[in-house]
């Protein structure tokens, strides 16, 4: 009974103006618009790719946080995941929330639904971590498949090829393991209106980190958020001899 | 407390706001981009309909049992707004199927169902909805296009004009007279029929080259001694003229929502350049002039939108919406051509030039004014709806 788990995490839409709360405790969210991050679309699209090719027998979409991220948990079920689970996670606890906490959430739940794969987005879009997917791995100790762009399932094990600094790198790994997805993975699909009607229909479970024995305190505390500084004007100058000069005035040169 | 109760209620459902966005993301990802492209070589937009097709973004309100996701007009209206935001003659191809169609969805018997709309849901066929001839477009009653019984068969002569889809369709709703008693009333006159696109006699016109909505196929059709089975008559003879209007009340809400989509396009496009441009040594946005456009154009978009969505709302409630379906389309045209002219406005010099895209959201406006009734045609059916209910 092959299952996969799949993360997806609400965030701010990749479209919107961040701005910096006046308080520098972090982003504006109130009204701003939220959607699924982008490399867990790419998740998602590989889950139910390996299901339609019938090497998994479900996808199991989770998400953690407050009421909210169970529009996210809709959209990886319209997109063809089987059922959701919405882990409860809210105020401070949620405010506070960070790779190694989701990781302990995942790490319980691969063991509970006794997931042969987790397949997470490498980063997510508002805090950049790309930790969620190894801290998850060495937690269970499975292996990793980390910055997928390809993956192929061979029996029990998995190819994987990865995006690293240098190409790509090929691994195989032995199920069951944990993969992040990279941009280049696939091209997430549409959630076709029919099946958004029908994954009205489709469950979503309800619980909270307790349930699972997780402890949600964060190792983290953020001191201060602030905006870059902003990029100050150029200076403009009539001749090469002009630029050379100004170069060696503030010692570039 | 009823000011709680006033907060929970929701405008849109989850679903809906899902259908939204759906139709917003391919709108914006897959037909922005090609629309300019459409527009210049009048091309038809199969790629994009077949991909609308694919995600069941059209043939909404066909019913559950014939394959189709039997949504209401409310539903069909958002998901026309936001493909109209991307290019309206894209969204008319898209939308003449509903027009088509609407005439069997509500008068057509379980075989014409089963036949003509359950082929739609399983290839990516178009129809189109054949009244207007070149003698006859507002004064449908003026339709000269005949149909003779003969046996267990009509035969059809004449001529139809202006029929979107018209080189496209798989099938076509066409209304033909069928009584020659010049005194025989309107209401008695005129059969409505399903007929196949491929049936010998129909001769299919050249595709017209039109101001703006380009890439729409419109064209004239003649019908010569065309020979229709009795069986794929609409209710039965003379009932024609009743299901061809009763089509509009279901239909002239998303044709509001299109030319809202055109306004908001036009206003999001102008609004951009206004916070971009610079003269006199400020944004153009900060010159009162503009803002105050801008203050205009935001006002008729926002009033268009609650225009259909009342139209849509009472008809999905079982009333009879044609007073606000009228005033939604008449509304909705006229304000599409000011605001997109404003939009041209907005960007000046740059405006005309088709570099930019105002000015094919002007030529594309126009039609709105004419088609599924001329905005002359809502005022009268306004005034005589108002007067009706001044009345009672």
């Amino acid at each position: 009974m092959s299952r996969v788990l799949v993360g997806v995490k609400r965030v701010i839409d990749y479209a919107v103006k961040i701005r910096v709360k006046p308080d520098h405790s972090g982003v504006v969210t109130d009204g701003v618009k939220h959607s699924m991050n982008p490399f867990c679309e790419i998740a998602v699209e590989e889950a139910v790719k390996l299901k339609e090719k019938k090497f998994i027998k479900e996808v199991v979409a989770v998400s953690c946080g407050p009421t909210q991220v169970t529009e996210t948990i809709r959209t990886a079920l319209a997109m063809g995941c089987d059922r959701g689970i919405h882990v409860e996670v809210s105020g401070k606890d949620y405010e506070a929330m960070g790779p190694l906490q989701i990781a302990k959430i995942f790490a319980a739940l691969a063991k509970k639904e006794e997931a042969s794969l987790v397949i997470l987005g490498k980063q997510a879009i508002d805090d950049d971590c790309n930790q969620t997917g190894q801290m998850t791995a060495a937690l269970l100790d499975w292996p990793q498949g980390t910055f997928a762009s390809e993956v192929t399932i061979d029996g029990e094990k998995v190819k994987v090829v990865r995006e690293i600094d240098g190409g790509l790198e090929t691994i195989k790994i032995s199920m069951p393991a944990v993969l992040t997805a990279d941009l280049r993975l696939n091209t997430p699909r549409y959630a076709t209106l029919p099946n958004i009607m029908k994954a009205k229909k489709k469950k979503i479970a309800n619980m909270k980190p307790a349930d699972l024995g997780v402890d949600m305190v964060s190792r983290v505390e953020v001191l201060r958020v602030d905006e870059p500084p902003t990029r100050l004007a150029g200076v403009k100058v009539e001749t090469v001899d002009d630029l050379v000069a100004k170069l060696k005035a503030n010692g570039t040169i | 407390t009823s000011r709680e109760k006033a907060a929970s209620i929701k405008l849109m459902t989850d679903q809906q706001k899902e259908f939204q966005e759906l139709a917003r993301k391919f709108s914006r990802e897959e037909i922005v981009p090609v629309a300019a492209a459409y527009d210049r070589s009048g091309e038809y937009p199969f790629p994009i309909i077949k991909r609308a097709w694919e995600l069941g973004l059209m043939n909404s309100h066909i019913p559950e049992d014939c394959g189709g996701m039997g949504l209401g007009i409310f539903d069909s209206c958002l998901i026309t707004e936001e493909l109209a935001y991307g290019c309206t003659g894209v969204q008319t191809a898209i939308e003449a199927n509903s027009l088509g169609q609407m005439p069997v969805i509500i008068a057509g018997n379980d075989f014409q169902k089963k036949k003509y709309l359950g082929r739609m849901t399983e290839e990516p066929l178009m129809c189109a909805y054949g009244v207007t001839e070149p003698g006859a477009g507002s004064d449908v009653a003026g339709l000269k296009t005949r149909a003779e019984k003969k046996g267990d068969e009509y035969v059809v002569n004449g001529q139809k004009m202006w029929i979107t889809n018209g080189g496209k369709a798989n099938w076509y709703f066409l209304l033909a007279r069928t009584d020659a008693d010049p005194k025989c009333p309107t209401s008695k006159a005129f059969t409505g029929f399903i007929v196949d696109a491929d049936s010998p006699g129909i001769l299919v016109g050249r595709k017209e080259l039109n101001m703006g909505q380009r890439c729409s196929d419109t064209r004239g059709i003649t019908f010569e001694d065309v020979r229709i089975p009795k069986e794929n008559v609409l209710i039965g003879e003379g009932a024609g003229f009743k299901i061809a209007m009763g089509a509009f009340d279901k239909t002239r809400p998303p044709v509001a929502a299109g030319a809202t989509g055109l306004a908001q396009r036009a206003l999001d496009e102008a609004t951009g350049y206004a916070l971009e441009r610079k003269t006199f040594g400020k944004l153009i946005a900060e010159h009162q002039a503009v803002s105050f456009l801008l203050a205009e154009m935001a006002m008729k978009v926002e009033l268009a939108r609650m225009g259909w969505q009342r139209s849509a709302w009472e008809v999905d409630n079982g009333r009879r919406n044609t007073y606000y379906a009228s005033i939604a389309k008449a509304f909705a045209g006229d304000i599409a051509n000011q605001v997109a002219s404003d939009a041209v406005q907005v960007f000046g010099g740059n405006g005309f030039n088709s570099e930019y895209p105002v000015e094919k959201l002007m030529r594309d406006a126009k039609i709105y004014q004419i088609y599924e009734g001329t905005a002359q045609i809502q005022r009268l059916i306004i005034s005589r709806e108002h007067f009706g209910r001044f009345k009672k």
